[in-house]
């Protein structure tokens, strides 16, 4: 410590070298604070649960090339096969399904003026079985009972006001329903002033199609016991993780041996781990670049630290061998050039802090992130102290080993 | 004295291979990201019908009800089917096209190929312009006209590669394609064609390739033919088929071609005009709000190109300027640590301009090197782009003009980060050199 003065007048003597090992620290810390952060932000966004028994479910789409007539005998007689088979343990049949290929959403209100305001929802519609299919847990109420189930062939027939006995919503809209006490028993209006339904159910966790934490629809959901047919829903199919290949493969060929006749093309037939990596590919490549980019700079940063302060120890011999003639240990030598260090990196990373809260500011604007939390501050700090500390302990050994007096006859 | 500028640096160069390394693999990875990510920003930033792209405008009327309305909000993106087709019907533009993209199921054994399977192609109901509006390349044949589809007449246009897919080769002219069970008789072949962005309809992504099966817009809603793409339907519940005439749901892209300023202006007024009627005969609610942007307008509000491509953009003009910091800095070590050959020389003479030249000299051949290893990791960053499998990764190539661009980066970067080493190298006083040493 009770180097810091000399430290200090030699340093204003290398203003423009000490200058910018400053300036590329404070860089380095802005941009690696912000990265760190961009890093943690994806990672929980990829990392945000779904509340489904994600491992164990098989995702089937099939198509009809011309509109079928029968189209919901149809529909049971594939639910009926697909149960039948080996390592099923339960099929439902939804509309939609998170990291999907469409996402449909509506418009609830909460009273029956048809001028309220929308709460903007993600809308699931499911036949029987879907609540154990997808492995979703329910916090409060119950499961739909079986006549509450309507088929959308009925009740979205034309010229009529559909009817929907009630609905399943999931907590965060529970919560927006009603703040304080429970949602259980409201009555909600997804189509006419006429035909409310009633929340029979809140589901712990239900995300939308397309979860990216962006806004309210991205969050709220609702499931209508809506019995919907293979034109416009996917059959899910629950199984042991360990047979979901083989079970895919048999599923896919009785959907196709099903089919005769009427030819149906099986769209798309995917695990859901398989849609849910593939949803979120783009955001794990960001982090594994973010991680590079914050790697090479920091490496950068280091080998520029080992440069300069290489340069400095060869242009201060004979400072040094001055100090070690005059009694200076090895160990205070080693010591000044760390302090030096410090001192140089501390100014960084002070400047740096100042950069990273402005970066911070226009991401904040240009891709509507949250502020920078304050513990990326010290720990982008301790990063990079440690690494000064790294950089110069070489340099630093060097000037402490030279011999006093060779420096001293100018041999060193 | 260039060249003799050029041997200083390499002997330099020489002295200390360390750092010298050192700063040529920092300029080449700062320049190699900064251009890898550079060229995937041109190629989904580019402009996707070049010299045409400002006469290409986008409608966007506010036909939506009061209940979810925010007074000046943008209207939304599509039209309902009325509206275009009375748009259409006025025709006041150059020229202008309605359509929807289609996701359809074509059936071989309809066309000519009784052995394969059905399987889904990308379609595209369009009317009869939009071929020449899109400047949608043929290889045989062509469109069809507007009283075609008026008439809904059964005929359709598909690129050449469906083409190869269903009947062995381009040439299926006047054959039979099945879309589902209905019949249409192929008029024309496409080209290879890939507009980047898929301007003329981002519902289906904004890398999305273009269509494989065309056909005119009236006759696919007379056949019943499935339409694809972002539907937004408001006011009653009632509507069971959005594609109805009447349905309050817009799902339908319009462009209008308005070749001179006064056009746009006079279009402008028209779509207000138009839209205020509407509101007099009860069918729009709000205020008039309507858009008519250009092609590059059109995308940047909708934000077509990913956030994420910017923020690499960003993430690596940072990491260059990081770069470059360390080579100032490890460029001026390498100037002091010359200072006694830096007296010497000027002790013989030599300007401070001769040392400055020499030092910039020094600095620019640095550079050219580093920006060669940039090229070498452009190259290699770039092809690692490609084995990304989403849409747009194919289109990141380097073209020559990267290349150049590579290069004259890399030198006036390092010509930058030379200029404080070589004005302190020439600042250096003779005299207290020769007596140092």
């Amino acid at each position: 410590m009770m180097d810091i003065l000399p430290i200090l007048s030699t340093l204003k003597r290398h203003k423009t070298a000490a200058g910018l090992i400053v300036l590329q620290i404070a860089l380095t810390c802005a941009i690696v604070c912000n990265a760190l952060f961009l890093i943690s932000e994806r990672l929980h966004l990829i990392g945000a649960p779904t509340g489904m028994a994600e491992r164990e479910l098989l995702v089937i789409g099939m198509a009809g090339i011309v509109r079928a007539e029968n189209a919901d005998a149809q529909t049971r007689a594939d639910l009926q096969a697909l149960r039948g088979l080996p390592g099923v343990k339960s099929v439902a049949l939804v509309n939609q399904i998170p990291f999907g290929t469409s996402s449909h959403g509506t418009g609830l209100r909460t009273k029956p003026d048809p001028n309220q305001r929308d709460i903007r929802v993600s809308s699931y519609n499911a036949g029987e079985g879907w609540l154990e299919t997808l492995g979703l847990k329910l916090v409060e109420g119950r499961d739909f009972e079986p006549a509450e189930y309507v088929d959308a062939s009925v009740v979205f027939s034309d010229g009529v006001e559909p009817k929907v006995p009630a609905v399943i919503i999931n907590q965060h809209l529970a919560k927006r329903l009603a703040p304080d006490g429970s949602a259980l028993g409201r009555l909600v209006y997804l189509y006419g002033p006429d035909a409310p339904q009633r929340v029979v159910g809140v589901l712990e966790r239900l995300p939308s199609t397309y979860p990216r934490d962006r806004d309210e629809s991205d969050l709220n959901a609702v499931m209508q016991p809506i019995r919907g047919s293979y034109r416009g829903g996917n059959y899910v199919l629950r199984v042991e993780p360990a047979q979901r290949d083989a079970v895919l493969k048999q599923a896919t060929e009785t959907l196709v041996k099903g089919s005769v006749g009427i030819k149906r093309v099986v769209r798309h037939q995917r695990s859901l781990e398989e849609m849910r990596d593939g949803y979120y590919r783009q955001d794990r490549f960001m982090v594994g670049l973010l991680l590079a980019v914050c790697l090479a700079m920091l490496v950068v940063t280091a080998f520029g630290i080992v440069g300069l302060a290489s340069f400095w120890v060869q242009q201060r011999s004979r400072m040094i061998g001055t100090r070690r003639a005059l009694g200076a240990t090895r160990t205070q030598i080693l010591r000044y050039f760390q302090t030096e260090n410090l001192l140089l990196s501390s100014i960084g990373i002070g400047l740096g802090m100042l950069l990273a809260y402005a970066i911070n500011a226009v991401l904040m604007t240009q891709y509507e992130l949250p502020r920078l939390p304050l513990a990326y501050l010290p720990i982008g700090a301790l990063v990079l102290w440690a690494l000064g500390q790294l950089a110069v302990l070489a340099p630093a050994r060097r000037a402490s080993n030279l011999p006093p007096m060779m420096v001293m006859r100018g041999l060193a | 004295m260039f060249a003799y500028y050029l041997d200083l640096a390499l002997r330099s160069f020489r002295r200390s291979p360390a750092l010298t390394l050192l700063m040529v693999i920092a300029i080449g990875l700062g320049v190699g990201a900064c251009m890898t990510t550079l060229t995937v920003f041109r190629v989904l930033a580019g402009d996707p019908i070049p010299g045409k792209s400002h006469r290409l405008f986008n409608v966007q009327l506010d036909a939506e009800g009061l209940r979810s309305h925010t007074p000046g909000e943008e209207p939304g993106l599509q039209l309902t089917r009325f509206d275009a087709e009375a748009l259409l019907r006025e025709a006041r533009g150059v020229r202008q096209v309605m359509m929807s993209g289609a996701d359809v199921a074509l059936d071989p054994a309809g066309s000519g190929a009784p052995d394969m399977a059905p399987f889904f192609a990308r379609g595209r109901w369009a009317s009869s312009e939009f071929f020449a509006m899109f400047e949608a390349p043929f290889l045989h044949g062509r469109g069809w006209s507007a009283e075609d589809d008026r008439d809904q007449a059964r005929v359709a246009v598909i690129t050449r590669e469906l083409s190869e897919r269903l009947f062995g080769s381009s040439a299926s002219l006047g054959k039979t394609l099945r879309v589902g069970n209905k019949d249409l008789t192929i008029v024309g072949v496409l080209a290879s064609w890939r507009p980047a962005p898929h301007y003329f309809d981002l519902t289906l992504g904004a890398y999305s390739k273009p269509a494989e099966v065309y056909a005119p817009f009236q006759t696919a809603m007379a056949l019943r033919l499935p339409v694809s793409g972002n539907t937004n339907c408001w006011g009653n519940n009632l509507i069971n088929d959005p594609r109805e005439l009447g349905a309050s749901c817009a799902w339908i892209q319009y462009w209008v071609q308005l070749d001179t300023p006064e056009q746009r202006s006079a279009y402008f007024a028209h779509l207000n005009q138009y839209s205020e009627q509407q509101r007099g005969a009860g069918r729009f609610e709000r205020p008039s709000n309507v858009r008519l942007r250009p092609v590059m307008d059109w995308l940047m509000v909708r934000k077509a190109v990913p956030s994420d491509i910017r923020l690499q953009l960003w993430l690596a003009f940072g990491f260059l300027l990081v770069c470059l910091t360390n080579t100032v800095g490890l460029l001026l070590a390498k100037c002091l640590r010359r200072s006694g050959e830096i007296g010497v020389r000027r002790a013989l003479g030599a300007s401070k301009r001769a040392i400055f030249c020499q030092f910039l000299v020094e600095a620019g051949l640095l550079g050219l090197v580093g920006g060669l290893l940039g090229l070498l990791l452009t190259w290699v960053g770039l092809a690692a782009v490609r084995l990304d499998p989403t849409p747009y990764a194919q289109l990141a190539r380097l073209d020559p003009t990267m290349l150049g661009v590579t290069l004259a980066v890399a030198i006036v970067a390092s010509l930058i980060a030379g200029l404080l080493p070589a004005w302190r190298a020439c600042q250096i006083t003779p005299a207290i050199q020769l007596k140092a040493q």
